[in-house]
């Protein structure tokens, strides 16, 4: 299977299924797991298909952008799909057992096993109505269609290369995730589920207000044509500062985070994994392609160093916040908010030309790592709501005892997120601390080992409890063994990963922007190119072009110019396999230095290689 | 991607041996003894069969050495050089009798499956200490004994527990990232290299003088937290809560030694001793050692608590170790490798010991010691001969240290470490023959604290054997110093290639 | 296009916007903040068609026109899923008004006080 079907399977899959699982609730565990199955392989092929051909575009019916949509598969991208699917198959897996066998836990850290006769119950029947008319429960019920839904909107927003696609996906993205939230019912839930919307709502609108702007200067909306005609000016500016701040508040950027921590705390186990792992990534991920992408030419150091220290500020605020609160799932959702803190960092040290690449890597490693360690940890927080039907930190002694996996897991997943070697958060954290030293932004060093440290504060309060003596043990409700090693396996992977580091930071360099993979551009990347002819169809031409044939991209270049041997469009796609000279200055202007910082850094592996195996 | 070459499933082995061994019993069933018993023995005894390979093949001069893919540009290595050789063996040796130990130190306690668990990752991250071929390596396997430490230190469980891990981690942890911050520093100077006779920092000598005398004062904080150079040594006592196996291995196996080693590394194989000698950090370095080995005596000196006194006599023990490689030439170097072997010996009987009267007869102080060599004569047999050793009394292991260490310093013209010397091996003996004094010549109270009966022995047998085979190793390793089969003729292989031409 | 220039449309849009970002940090009623929303959303659709006509005479721009009706699909799907959620919210708190608490989410208030509302 190649691109365009991949493509489309990723995202037409798990849609079917959700409305499937919709119609047929008793389906939705089944439904979840042949689409999670088929994503996993095509997923597999098209990293196979990027690694060997570079980047890949693909235009639905033909229709080419502004109007059509398109989508585009590069390192990047397949490196988030990757993710998603790594949180998904695990929450596929986790979830029945965790409906299966749990009554609604509204409010865990008021109610105990007694639920049945606290006075709340009876006093608020329409959220304590649990189940349907036909006795399955309510939360199974539109769970499957919901999370498919939201695998969905992530699979689309990896893969979409337009800003106003990326606009629907988020909405999306949104809309599930809120529902999500909503559906452990109660009065938390459902207030945080409301202020998470209000938050959702109102930053989506901002940032579409951006991309109205984005299309009144630029008359276009398409990812790589954006990198070629943005000029710095006051409409862009306001434009990109819109997007900006609302893509920041989604992503719970300090001090936007407030939201986050009810809406985390408070959704069932898997919700909570689902929601800390990957949605908060895809405005990240947005923010990524609007700075490194589309408008670098507009991103000032100052701006980039503005968006660092908040996440500095993140990082030191959501860590002190972790160290605080009484309840597990609280800690956790502050964690989030520092850990992301990490991935901000990533915009003052990618931008610069100097070992941009390492802090590109280091970022977005950062940010899987968190990924897997997070949703481990949510799924052991949801493990011993399980067996002690609460989460308050103070009385874990008994429990982890009764749970030794789920234990292990935690820590596991613990030295992720402190960054210990040799886990993926470590790799992470080596490659931005390098390129803060080569850059000499030691400012960052120092919030980085700072937040390590109080991570570790952090992590070990609830780790402690696992090894104090109790003198009567509690007998806890057993566990599904799935649901233990589940996590677990997350939280190996979250360690393991390290050691993937390599690979991660090969898959991210296929059509990395040229923002970051250069050593020696400073002004915006595709500038020697606005006088030359582009190997991109200028969109006027495309939507004359764009008939049912021209589905190949390279069926819509113009007659004078040589196809590339890959079937892409995009320009940062000929670095693997760079097309003739003849009409590609776009191209190979950006390309030909990050060509030469991959060859040296091959140069670089092989030496030391060749010393140790010598 | 993987390098391989001969005899390649050697190195891997030595660590798979003891980790898969760890993962399995994590995950066996509490009450499943014998299995874990045998599964302990049986990875401990591979390791050793593994080292033993390996050190065949040295001597036929093959060449072992692993990389594998793991940060960009710069390689998870493995090597086996002649340092490494010495901390391995050391290591395997220790762990196999420190491992028969616990088995009969934990019988019947709870957690077993936990404890042996962490027990065998702490000697993985040991052992990798020892292979690792460049800092990154070393980094990776430093943090893991950190963290497998910890649920060792805490076993019991008790708020004394707990709150001695704390303190354990507290120092552990912030010590890691300063090293962290100095790995990642050089790294970005250097480039990735690895570790090498001589050191690897020729090229910066003279355009990056002062950043490398920075890293080496972050080096230095950052591994000294383990090797509990004072004042970074305060966790140390702290962790005298852990059950005697445990204490054993932090004193004499893994995490102090892994500290020690860890500044012989950095001294020998990062910086090259002539490179530090001429950056002039090792002057400070070896003021800090003898700050240390003199604070530790004294300290020593007024601990009731058996293991406490053992505990700060360790903080004195492991910076002759920093001090030999802390002073220039060869005569030095080799009293201060020599030692790396001789303290493990020596300390390992001592807390063997400690740990036979705590579970034989509830004997936890000095003062309650009377007459404990007529009750228990074997362990307290091996328990004066470390002492001994300890003191420097001739022909054990601790005196071929301290004459060594004493031509050294008195070759590099440092004269006052003589005196520094001296006055340690007095103090030494201060706090030792007492003890030695109440064991053998006071008579045994009436009623022992809290005595327990093993059969026919005076004790266990595991808890036993243990014991006299480590004190055996330490008159071995003084008497037939000048044999071919000692650590010291292996020492002299190591600091031949260090000076040689 | 109309004489007076885009300038205009481009302005009221905005104001719009601002008008229904004021509302809905001013006002905690979730009907409310629902037509705050929506009111935002207008503003932002106005913005959208004027700048679809920004070279006066020509044919405007179709791209636009495509882009605000999606957007309305959205806003609809949004709309609906706030009234849903606000109409869940009463019974379950007991209240019509969602207090302003950022980062306490425990403490269920009493319920029964408030039931009449």
């Amino acid at each position: 299977m190649t691109f365009p079907r991949t493509g489309a399977l990723l995202i037409l899959m798990p849609l079917a299924a959700a409305a499937l699982a919709f119609a047929w609730p008793g389906h939705g565990r089944a439904l979840a797991r042949i689409s999670a199955a088929a994503m996993t392989a095509a997923l597999a092929a098209l990293t196979r298909e990027i690694m060997a051909h570079g980047v890949q575009m693909h235009r639905v019916g033909g229709w080419g952008a502004p109007l059509g949509i398109e989508l585009r598969a590069d390192g990047l991208g397949v490196f988030m799909l990757i993710i998603a699917a790594l949180i998904g198959v695990a929450v596929t897996l986790y979830s029945p057992s965790y409906f299966a066998s749990r009554q609604p836990e509204s409010a865990p850290a008021k109610h105990n096993d007694s639920r049945q006769n606290t006075p709340s119950r009876q006093a608020a029947p329409p959220t304590a109505k649990s189940r349907d008319e036909d006795g399955q429960p309510h939360r199974t019920r539109y769970f499957w269609p919901l999370f498919l839904f939201l695998w969905t909107a992530l699979n689309a927003l990896f893969l979409s290369a337009d800003i106003f696609n990326l606009y629907v996906a988020l909405e999306l993205l949104g809309f599930g995730a809120v529902t999500l939230v909503a559906l452990a019912g109660g009065h938390e839930a459902l207030t945080a589920a409301m202020r998470y919307l209000w938050v959702s709502l109102a930053a989506s609108l901002f940032y579409l207000l951006g991309v109205a702007l984005v299309y009144g200067r630029c008359a276009t909306v398409d990812l790589p044509s954006l990198a070629s005609k943005a000029q710095p000016g006051p409409a862009l500016w306001v434009a990109l500062a819109l997007m900006t701040g609302g893509l920041a508040a989604k992503a719970a950027l300090f001090p936007m985070h407030f939201w986050l921590p009810p809406a985390h705390a408070n959704a069932p186990a898997p919700v909570s994994a689902l929601l800390s792992a990957l949605v908060v990534k895809g405005p990240v991920y947005i923010l990524l392609r609007l700075w490194f992408e589309a408008f670098h030419g507009l991103i000032t150091p100052a701006a980039t160093h503005a968006l660092g220290a908040l996440g500095a500020a993140a990082i030191l605020w959501g860590s002190v916040r972790a160290l605080v609160q009484p309840r597990l799932k609280l800690l956790v959702a502050y964690s989030t908010v520092a850990q992301l803190g990490y991935v901000f960092l990533l915009f003052p040290l990618a931008a610069s030309p100097e070992s941009g690449l390492a802090a590109w890597s280091g970022g977005l490693m950062f940010l899987g790592a968190h990924a897997c360690a997070k949703t481990a940890i949510f799924l052991t927080a949801g493990n011993i709501l399980h067996a002690a039907g609460h989460d308050r930190i103070r009385d874990l002694d008994g429990i982890t005892h009764a749970l030794p996996i789920s234990a292990f897991a935690f820590g596991l997943a613990g030295l992720s997120l402190v960054g210990l070697p040799p886990s993926s958060g470590f790799a992470g954290k080596w490659m931005l601390l390098s390129a803060s030293l080569a850059q000499g932004q030691w400012w960052w060093i120092a919030v980085i080992l700072a937040g390590s440290l109080l991570a570790a504060a952090y992590v070990l309060r609830v780790l402690t409890h696992a090894f104090t003596r109790v003198p009567n043990p509690l007998t806890p409700k057993p566990v599904p063994p799935v649901m233990e090693w589940t996590a677990l396996a997350l939280a190996v992977a979250a360690v393991g990963l390290g050691f993937a580091a390599h690979g991660a930071a090969e898959l991210l360099q296929v059509g990395a922007p040229n923002a970051v993979a250069s050593r020696d551009n400073n002004g915006p990347p595709a500038k020697p190119a606005s006088a030359q002819p582009q190997p991109q169809t200028p969109p006027e031409i495309r939507r004359l072009d764009s008939c049912p044939e021209s589905t190949l991209p390279g069926a819509a270049r113009p007659p004078h110019e040589p196809s590339p041997p890959d079937r892409t469009a995009h320009p940062g796609a000929a670095q693997r396999t760079p097309g003739p000279k003849g009409g590609h200055e776009l191209s190979e202007a950006g390309v030909q230095p990050r060509r030469a910082a991959i060859c040296l850094a091959r140069q670089a592996r092989r030496r030391s290689a060749g010393g140790w195996s010598a | 991607m993987v390098g391989v070459n001969a005899h390649q499933v050697i190195l891997p082995g030595i660590l798979l041996s003891s980790f898969l061994t760890g993962v399995i019993i994590f995950f066996l069933k509490e009450e499943k003894h014998r299995l874990r018993t045998w599964l302990n023995l049986l990875g401990a005894g591979l390791k050793l069969v593994l080292v033993a390979a390996l050190l065949a093949g040295i001597f036929q001069g093959q060449h072992y050495s692993l990389t594998m893919d793991f940060l960009p540009g710069i390689p998870f290595a493995l090597g086996a050089d002649a340092n490494s050789v010495l901390f391995v063996t050391l290591s395997t040796v220790l762990w196999f009798w420190t491992t028969l130990y616990a088995v009969g130190y934990l019988e019947d306690s709870p957690h077993r499956s936990r404890f042996f668990g962490f027990f065998s990752l702490c000697v993985t991250a040991t052992t990798g200490i020892a292979l690792s071929a460049n800092l990154v390596t070393f980094l990776v396997f430093y943090e893991l004994l950190t963290v497998s430490t910890y649920p060792l230190v805490v076993h019991r469980g008790t708020r004394e527990a707990m709150r001695g891990g704390r303190m354990y981690l507290a120092y552990t942890l912030a010590g890691g990232t300063v090293l962290l911050l100095a790995v990642v520093w050089f790294c970005h100077l250097a480039g990735p290299v690895g570790f090498k006779e001589r050191g690897v920092i020729e090229v910066l000598m003279v355009s990056h003088r002062g950043q490398l005398q920075m890293l080496f004062v972050l080096f230095m904080a950052g591994i000294g937290v383990k090797a509990a150079i004072v004042p970074l040594h305060g966790w140390l006592p702290k962790a005298m809560v852990a059950p005697a196996p445990v204490s054993a291995l932090l004193h004499a196996v893994a995490v102090v030694k892994a500290g020690a080693f860890g500044i012989v590394r950095v001294v020998y194989d990062v910086y090259g001793v002539e490179n530090a000698a001429r950056l002039g950090v090792l002057q400070p370095l070896a003021v800090a050692a003898a700050v240390t080995i003199l604070y530790g005596s004294t300290r020593a000196l007024f601990q009731d608590e058996l293991k406490k006194r053992l505990a700060f006599s360790t903080v004195s023990q492991v910076s002759y170790i920093v001090l030999g490689a802390a002073i220039i030439g060869p005569l030095a170097t080799l009293g201060g490798l020599v030692h790396l072997v001789h303290q493990g010996l020596m300390k390992i009987t001592l807390f063997f010991g400690a740990g036979n009267y705590a579970e034989t007869l509830g004997v936890h102080r000095v003062s309650e010691m009377n007459g404990v060599g007529r009750r228990m004569p074997l362990t307290t047999a091996a328990f004066s001969v470390a002492a001994l050793g300890m003191i420097g009394v001739p022909p054990l292991a601790g005196a071929i240290t301290k004459s060594y260490l004493n031509q050294g310093a008195a070759a590099a013209g440092e004269h006052w470490v003589g005196l520094v010397l001296t006055a340690s091996s007095l103090l030494n003996a201060a706090y030792f023959l007492p003890i030695l004094y109440r064991a053998w010549l006071l008579s045994p109270p009436k009623n022992w604290p809290h005595p327990h009966h093993f059969g026919p022995w005076e004790t266990h047998w595991m808890l036993l054997a243990a014991p006299l085979v480590t004190a055996a190793l330490v008159i071995w390793a003084g008497v037939f110093a000048d044999s071919s089969f000692s650590p010291l003729a292996w020492v002299k292989l190591i600091v031949a290639r260090e000076y040689g031409p | 296009m109309p004489d007076a220039g885009p300038e205009i449309y481009l302005l009221a849009g905005v104001a719009l916007f601002v008008t229904g970002v004021d509302s809905l940090l001013a006002q905690s009623h979730p009907l409310r903040r629902i037509m705050a929303l929506n009111v935002m959303g207008s503003g932002v659709f106005l913005v959208f068609i004027t700048l679809a006509a920004r070279t006066p005479g020509a044919v405007p721009d179709p791209v636009p026109h495509a882009m605000v009706l999606t957007g309305i699909v959205v806003s609809v799907c949004a709309t609906g899923l706030a009234l849903a959620l606000a109409d869940r919210l009463p019974p379950a708190t007991g209240k019509t008004r969602l207090e302003h608490r950022p980062d306490t989410p425990n403490s269920p208030p009493d319920r029964r006080k408030e039931e009449g509302e």
